[in-house]
């Protein structure tokens, strides 16, 4: 005797939810970094140099890697929030498919852009 | 330049086209083979278990086909809903293969998986028996939305005036057509979620209605449309919009019910403030 | 009150949409050949237009994100009180942490 089936994976394979997903999953993400975010920003209120100490601190490559994720990540956020904004207040064109695959392109793009742009 | 983009255009068609002839082959392997489909169905109610059973092939044999053989001739007691047969009433939508269909309408040779078939009956809803489930809450949410006509006119009056090209009319039309068979509740993870959430169907009527320029009970649906479980508990994930077997279109009038309500918020809408 | 927060994402979202296009261009020209914090503060540091172009973001922020998080909480554990208190505590993250970062990269250290 088992629990009565319930909304599987298979129910949601199909592009909007995925878009959905993406979004949800990028938002949380970001919340939480954005705090971080700050509290190492507001450090230049130490100064220059103190402030330069505290950005050493992130040259550990876990750090480099989380940088790189999180603006693939905005980018992704991004492009899928103005997909929503479109889909609420823009005249109705069905669920917009095009706009997530640009996201994913978009955040592709910004990914290696960054690859290539930083040191 | 030219040449290349001729050329990725080239690739680019001539692997649609291979794909869409493998795919085509795979399919009909499948219809064609000779072996019994094994058909999973869920058998129970709230609690239960899946119970296979050997259904023999048939060309052009639907979902409903396989759930009516097995219940004639396999096994009795299996409980489960249909009526027109044909795709007009909605009574027959079950879950099959994971994916909420009208079952009279979905071939077996577009969704089996090799050689079996899983039935189940529709999410979100309490399961009385078997595939059966009950549609009670589905039809009071309904209500709760407020999706029922009221006018002011009696039968002295005179025929109210609409015009069938105006831009309400037109919005209205668009969602009218729903026959209410629990396809796109039944696919909606924010139903799951939040179990009191009015639901897609409840929420495109609520919007066909706001769009009918006779009915006078606005404001109401408004409010009713507007608290915790109404349309802004929508996450556009689409899966109404994708499921929908009449092409219907929740979204947009959920998406369209969003702005009504907020702006009725804020500004106070023509009907009254909320 | 679903509609009010609804209407204040969606609006702060627009806002968001037009700050993080500029941030994203602004990250791209800043990490090139890499990123010191004598940089930053030297585009920053008593620039008017950047404090209060980052204050707006942070704004922004302080709206946008603990809606979203308070709706994530909701949907994945049962409603109450557990979402309003961690949506809350966010958003005074973000308010403050925020703002004190754009007054240290404004002032750099000189406060």
């Amino acid at each position: 005797m088992s629990p009565r089936p319930k909304l599987d994976l298979r129910a949601k394979s199909h592009l909007s939810y995925f878009a959905y997903a993406c979004h949800r999953f990028s938002g949380l993400l970001l919340a939480c970094f954005i705090p971080l975010h700050f509290l190492m920003l507001s450090q230049s209120l130490r100064g220059a140099s103190e402030f330069e100490r505290y950005l050493g601190l992130t040259d550990f490559w876990v750090f480099k890697f989380g940088e790189w994720a999180l603006v693939i990540l905005l980018a992704i956020h991004l492009v899928g929030g103005i997909r929503l904004i479109m889909i609420e207040f823009g005249p109705w064109r069905g669920l917009r498919k095009a706009w997530t695959q640009v996201a994913v392109l978009f955040g592709i793009a910004c990914g290696l852009l960054f690859l290539y742009l930083a040191d | 330049m030219l040449d290349m983009e001729f050329n990725i255009k080239y690739l680019f068609i001539s692997k649609k086209i291979i794909f869409d002839l493998f795919f085509t082959i795979y399919r009909y392997n499948q219809a064609m083979s000779n072996s019994d489909l094994k058909v999973k169905v869920w058998r129970g109610a709230q609690e239960g278990e899946f119970v296979e059973y050997l259904v023999p092939r048939n060309p052009n044999q639907t979902v409903l086909d396989v759930v009516t053989f097995i219940q004639r001739k396999l096994d009795p007691t299996l409980s489960y809903r249909f009526a027109c047969r044909v795709g007009m009433c909605g009574s027959c939508a079950m879950t099959v293969n994971g994916v909420a269909r009208w079952t009279c309408r979905t071939h077996v040779s577009q969704i089996v998986e090799g050689d079996s078939l899983e039935i189940a009956p529709l999410n979100n809803l309490p399961v009385i028996k078997d595939l059966a489930t009950d549609m009670r809450e589905f039809f009071d949410k309904w209500k709760g939305a407020v999706g029922f006509f009221k006018g002011d006119k009696t039968r002295h009056d005179d025929f109210a005036r609409v015009e069938p090209q105006s831009p309400e009319r037109q919005l209205a039309n668009a969602g009218i057509e729903c026959i209410g068979c629990g396809v796109c509740y039944s696919s909606c993870e924010v139903v799951q979620s939040r179990p009191n959430y009015l639901g897609p169907a409840a929420l495109n009527r609520a919007w066909t209605l706001t769009n009918d320029v006779r009915d006078v009970q606005q404001l109401d649906r408004l409010r009713a449309v507007a608290g915790d479980e109404g349309c802004h508990a929508c996450h556009t994930q689409g899966s109404c919009t994708e499921r929908c077997p009449k092409k219907l279109e929740p979204t947009a009038s959920i998406s369209g019910l969003k702005k009504l309500v907020a702006r009725a918020a804020v500004r106070g809408s023509k009907w009254g403030k909320l | 009150m679903q509609a009010k927060l609804w209407y204040a994402q969606r609006i702060s979202a627009m806002v968001l949409g037009l700050c993080v296009s500029i941030h994203l261009v602004i990250i791209f020209y800043a990490i090139r050949g890499g990123l010191t914090a004598e940089e930053i503060l030297g585009r920053t540091q008593g620039n008017i237009a950047f404090a209060v172009f980052y204050e707006i973001f942070v704004l922004a922020c302080f709206v946008h994100a603990p809606i979203g998080l308070a709706n994530i909480l909701e949907e994945t554990f049962s409603k109450g009180f557990i979402s309003k208190a961690l949506s809350s505590l966010l958003a005074v993250l973000i308010l403050i942490l925020g703002t004190t970062a754009v007054i240290g990269v404004y002032t750099g250290g000189t406060l």
